[in-house]
């Protein structure tokens, strides 16, 4: 049975940290707000981004062919508007991102949202 | 003409060329690494100019060329920068049609907006702030009989400036008129979604400014952002973008001790009390259009009005009203000077925009229009189109919480002023509000209530320069269009002054 998470990538996205990984090191993740390219995840190398007390790790994410978990993180304040629903993360053709790592790859990644079921918000909310 | 030709057309009013390297110094030069990537116009999709990929060395060859010509242009004469301020708005109002078309085609907005704002907005501008910088002053302080305190403006130095996509030559605009005019030293990368436009500006601008004073790197965040975001040999950064990579400069600024100025975008209320549809008249008719605002620049906007609050009392007729003045806004190619609607600005921009029509509707708000990818048919099939929407629904959803960037609004209804208050403040952000009503004394207390920069007050969407411009809350850090601004690019420098030959007697 698979775990509850809140968070998963799509078989495109699990590429494309692969690639990633190898190129640049270890990843992480923290989800944007706001404007322009707001609204999405950003891709760091890990430690790129300092999380603090203001920050919730949502998932550590294992990725098949990747050492280490990848981290995805999101501002708390966010985190209460967005906890109801389940997150995953996909790849789209585009052209821009902030600082994030996949930009000059001419893809971006994206959030796809679906509503956490009552059974696993009990899981994950306790 | 009822359409204006796409650029190198014929009978366009303009034409970029092939490809953009870096302006650095005075001159165009290749990127270090010699790699470059295609910019798609977001009206067709089709590629219509390379620019350079610029990375570090290319931001340390632009910032070398700054730092020689920060000294001279910082001791130039307050008159003498302003006259140059001048007269690239001069030059540019003399290519006020060819700069539109260039926005339009690069951006996918409509030419309409760009004729009638963003570029007339962009000349006033830099005029603004050569009046500002001439009336600047210094101040003294006297300490007492025989001490006196001046203090001078001084500039910063070497600034960097990081433009966003959505308004690509105004946004430049508002960060290098005051960094300009203060006597900085600019190094800028647009953004990579739209960064040939400001070198066709560049183009018309280039004889009047010297060499070195605005140099322009182009790439990616990762690879030249972050190298100018973070290099000690800046004295500022300037920052138009969203949260989290607001964070990740105030980190870098933060290793540098550096200052920063940010504007990270909103989730804009609008709200409507009942009084507006007290009667059928010309200002029902601007409320309408008011909350119609959400549709312009294709909502690609940080102050998109993105929640309209409506109050119960006449919620159902002035919405009943808003459906209908959305449904007749005109969609189309926007280089025709009758489209209201343009293209979104970049594939992945629509594909995000799509994924919140659809949480949107999983979380159970109500579609009332729209709701849909638009496919404008012939060439138009690969550019980004969005119909115009409007969901009901309520406060606690995601599409009321996030900032979509899209023409899309989120409309819920509210009982009375402290209602409207408690949802309006309801956000992280705080950048833009409007306000709609016939009292104003109402009118008054709703704006010094809701905790937001800006809250247009009987009107939306208005950007003059002369009224400061910047968030609360997480929406940022500083206030631009104003000429406070122009603090944001000075140092303060006192000189404290005895004119007394008499020792104080502690040696």
């Amino acid at each position: 049975m698979p775990e509850v998470s809140r968070v998963d990538l799509t078989p495109a996205a699990a590429d494309l940290i692969r690639r990633l990984r190898a190129d640049h090191g270890p990843l992480m993740f923290h989800q944007s707000g706001g404007c322009c390219d707001g609204s999405a995840p950003m891709c760091y190398l890990e430690g790129e981004f300092r999380t603090g007390a203001s920050d919730v790790l949502l998932a550590s994410l294992t990725v098949d062919g990747v050492g280490e978990p990848v981290t995805f993180w999101m501002s708390a304040s966010q985190f209460d508007r967005w906890r109801h629903t389940h997150l995953t993360v996909d790849v789209v053709p585009g052209r821009g991102s902030g600082f994030s790592l996949e930009a000059p790859e001419g893809v971006r990644f994206l959030i796809r949202s679906r509503l956490l079921t009552d059974a696993e918000r009990a899981a994950l909310d306790g | 003409m009822t359409r204006h030709a796409a650029p190198g057309q014929p009978d366009a009013l303009m034409a970029y060329e092939q490809r953009y390297d870096h302006w650095i110094g005075g001159e165009y030069v290749p990127p270090q690494r010699g790699r470059y990537f295609e910019n798609p116009t977001p009206v067709t999709g089709q590629t219509f100019t390379e620019i350079a990929r610029g990375t570090a060395e290319d931001v340390e060859r632009a910032l070398d060329a700054a730092h020689g010509a920060a000294p001279a242009w910082g001791r130039t004469s307050a008159a003498e920068r302003a006259n140059i301020l001048n007269r690239i708005a001069d030059r540019m109002e003399q290519n006020l049609e060819r700069l539109a078309v260039a926005e339009t085609w690069e951006n996918g907005k409509p030419i309409r907006e760009t004729l009638a704002a963003d570029i007339p907005l962009a000349i006033d501008h830099f005029r603004y702030f050569a009046g500002a910088i001439r009336a600047q002053e210094g101040s003294l302080s006297e300490i007492d009989a025989d001490t006196v305190a001046y203090h001078f403006q001084e500039p910063l130095g070497v600034v960097a400036q990081i433009i966003p996509w959505n308004f690509p030559i105004l946004m430049a605009t508002w960060k290098l008129a005051p960094a300009l005019a203060a006597g900085n030293a600019v190094v800028l990368k647009p953004a990579e979604q739209t960064p040939a436009s400001i070198h066709y500006w560049m183009s018309l601008v280039a004889d009047l400014l010297p060499p070195g004073v605005l140099n322009i790197v182009n790439g990616f965040g990762v690879e030249a952002g972050k190298p100018l975001a973070s290099s000690a040999r800046v004295a500022k950064v300037a920052f138009t973008g969203e949260t989290t990579t607001g964070r990740l400069i105030m980190q870098y600024a933060s290793e540098n001790i550096k200052p920063v100025t940010l504007e990270l975008g909103g989730k804009s209320p609008n709200i409507f009390f009942d009084d507006v549809s007290s009667a059928d008249d010309e200002f029902f008719d601007k409320a309408l259009e008011g909350f119609t605002m959400f549709a312009l620049n294709q909502g690609e906007v940080c102050t998109c009005p993105s929640r309209a609050l409506i109050q119960q009392g006449h919620y159902r007729r002035f919405l009943e009203a808003a459906v209908e003045r959305t449904e007749k806004i005109v969609r189309g190619h926007p280089l025709d000077l009758a489209t209201m609607v343009g293209a979104q600005a970049s594939n992945d921009q629509l594909e995000k925009i799509l994924s919140y029509l659809d949480i949107g509707r999983q979380e159970g708000a109500k579609v009332l229009t729209g709701g849909h990818r638009a496919d404008l048919g012939g060439e138009l099939s690969g550019g980004y189109y969005v119909e115009p929407t409007i969901f009901e629904g309520a406060n606690h959803m995601r599409v009321f919480q996030e900032e979509i960037f899209g023409p899309v609004v989120s409309v819920t209804s509210f009982t009375d002023f402290d209602d409207a208050i408690k949802i309006a403040n309801d956000t992280l952000y705080g950048l833009g509000a409007g306000v709609w009503t016939r009292d104003v004394n109402k009118a008054y207390r709703a704006g010094r209530a809701i905790q937001a920069g800006r809250v247009w007050t009987n009107c939306y969407h208005a950007y003059p320069a002369h009224a400061a411009f910047g968030g609360y809350k997480q929406s940022g850090i500083g206030r631009e269009t104003h000429k406070m601004m122009l603090d944001h690019y000075q140092q303060t420098k006192n000189l404290l002054v005895s004119y007394s030959p008499s020792k104080l007697g502690f040696f």
